[in-house]
């Protein structure tokens, strides 16, 4: 039985659209600066869907965390290289050759395993799921994932101590 | 029905005010700085200049849209728009008042509740960041494009500061929809706000939020992305005509923003400082005193020409909204209930608002290393600071 289109799959269908758009746009856009702000523009999208599907704090972390600091970094050390945009390179006969059948090959093999895992997947259903909010995800954080929690803290102090040093050390 | 109703009358309400706002605030400012240094400020459009921000905007949408030679076109005319739409959004979340009933309609005195409110504001600010780079890079110009990259390395780093200073008065309010943080704080005086909750503590956390809240909204003495006399105009140094205007509204619609913010996390909201019976008539008495003193110094002393006319005019104004205000705390419960907690709400966000021009006509600018210095090695250890002994208190006393 094919589902009645409603608003939200709708709205699933505009945003996903708009997703998949943005994410060709990174990697055909000519200059860097613009791959960057279309990868700002998928992460957007994707913080709007995970909104819809009930992930209240995902969507918001999504939002501050990659959209507002981690892409800004990016913007930011573009514009401070000021690079400009590149010339496309030649793509040469064999490229066309072996690149064409093997991304066919990999669509294949990737769309063989979407459609074998499908049948056993309920679909899912906008407004089901109600424990993306702020509370039960520091809950399930503190109780049941405490341990990757607090490695993955480690993991990234260890990189700060790391970046620092790096950046301390004198170039010769 | 009532539901698309009653929002469609809040947005238009609400947009109209927000609008009328941002329009008088750069009246106000103009006029606050200008007696700060001795001066009149506008004074030619209408009395006092008060037609003065229609005459800017006409001037603005009149002025050639131009587009430079050699920029970025796409970019250069869509930053002007991410600018102004981000900062125009936040609004939506921010609570005026308490839950309402007119005419058999319960509502709340917002536009829409979130339950992650604080987190959504905190999203679009730091997106916000956006709309100044990419004009700054789109231009072409090196000026532009040193404001530009000011600005991100600022924003980016003043975030750190702002965004734990916020979450410091969240571990003692314990939730994070700003309506539910404005009702907490409510119900008694002054000191169950939560500015003045755990002391000093969380009024260290305040003046934190309020210092980064300076440098996230590019005012003096943060105001480097737009340093005239190192970088001509900074970001928006090749804009003009309603590009330009866009830029301008978003800084002062960020400013209303993050003010309101402010006083709805730690400044209690729409409660007034002592309990209800006697903060009710609070207002009239602000509102006649102001109104005597116009019409005692309008009719005795007139400085000028004019002030003989305006100043008795705009006293009686004052009385007239005094009078309504007594009306509105006495026998006319209907209106009272919103007129007398959007007053406090709107009274707090003035003060705070007043307090970034006092700012701004007093202190010099910071240097660029001096900027970055201040926030890493003092603003973020202590917020830090704050954060982990306001914790360490909740957990023994909360």
């Amino acid at each position: 039985m094919i589902p009645m289109p409603n608003l939200d799959v709708l709205g699933f269908l505009v945003l996903a659209t708009f997703a998949v758009l943005c994410g060709l746009s990174v990697i055909l856009q000519k200059h860097a600066v613009a791959s960057a702000l279309s990868l700002v523009g998928v992460m957007g999208s994707l913080a709007v869907l995970y909104l819809m599907l009930g992930a209240e704090f995902l969507a918001a972390v999504q939002m501050i965390v990659y959209a507002g600091a981690i892409m800004v970094l990016f913007v930011f050390v573009i514009m401070l290289l000021n690079s400009g945009s590149e010339r496309p390179a030649k793509a040469r006969y064999f490229a066309y050759l072996v690149g064409i059948p093997s991304l066919l090959a990999f669509l294949g093999v990737i769309s063989f395993f979407i459609l074998k895992e499908l049948p056993n997947t309920s679909s899912v259903q906008f407004g089901a799921f109600t424990q993306g909010g702020p509370a039960p995800v520091g809950r399930l954080l503190f109780t049941q994932y405490l341990l990757p929690f607090e490695v993955t803290s480690l993991l990234v102090l260890i990189a700060i101590i790391g970046a620092m040093v790096l950046a301390k050390k004198e170039i010769d | 029905m009532d539901f698309f109703l009653v929002s469609l009358i809040k947005i238009v309400v609400v947009f109209g005010a927000f609008m009328t706002t941002l329009a008088y605030l750069q009246w106000v400012e103009r006029k606050v700085l200008a007696h700060i240094q001795l001066r009149l400020g506008p004074q030619r459009v209408g009395p006092h200049g008060l037609l003065q921000p229609l005459a800017d905007v006409i001037k603005l949408a009149t002025k050639e849209g131009l587009i430079p030679a050699n920029v970025n076109t796409f970019f250069y005319i869509l930053a002007p728009f991410l600018a102004v739409s981000l900062a125009l959004i936040s609004i939506a979340v921010i609570p005026f008042g308490p839950e309402i009933e007119l005419f058999g309609v319960r509502t709340n005195l917002e536009l829409t509740s979130l339950n992650i409110g604080v987190l959504l504001i905190l999203a679009i600010s730091s997106v916000g960041v956006y709309g100044i780079a990419l004009g700054g890079w789109a231009s072409n110009n090196k000026y532009s494009l040193m404001g530009g990259l000011r600005s991100s390395a600022q924003m980016i780093s003043y975030e750190l500061p702002m965004t734990i200073a916020l979450a410091t008065p969240l571990l003692v309010l314990n939730t994070l929809d700003l309506r539910q943080i404005a009702e907490r704080q409510g119900g008694g005086w002054f000191w169950n706000w939560t500015a003045f909750s755990y002391p000093p503590l969380l009024f260290i956390a305040f003046i934190v939020f309020l210092i980064s809240a300076f440098a996230e909204t590019n005012r003096v003495p943060f105001d480097l992305p737009e340093a005239e006399n190192e970088l001509v105009a900074g970001f928006h140094t090749e804009y003009s005509s309603l590009a330009f205007a866009g830029f301008f509204m978003a800084e002062y619609a960020n400013m209303v923003t993050i003010t309101c913010v402010s006083t709805t996390i730690f400044l209690g909201g729409w409660h007034p400082p002592f309990p209800a019976p006697y903060s009710n008539f609070v207002p009239t008495a602000l509102f006649w005193f102001f109104g005597g003193v116009l019409l005692f110094h309008g009719l005795t002393q007139p400085a000028r020409r004019w002030d003989r006319f305006t100043f008795p005019a705009f006293g009686v104004i004052s009385l007239g909204l005094g009078a309504i205000f007594l009306l509105a705390a006495t026998v006319l419960p209907i209106i009272g209930q919103i007129l007398l907690p959007v007053f406090w709400f709107v009274a707090k966000v003035g003060l705070l608002l007043f307090l970034f021009i006092w700012v701004r006509g007093t202190l010099p600018r910071f240097r660029y290393d001096q900027l970055m210095r201040f926030t890493w090695t003092f603003l973020f250890p202590v917020a830090l600071g704050c954060l982990l002994l306001t914790g360490l208190g909740v957990a023994l006393f909360g």
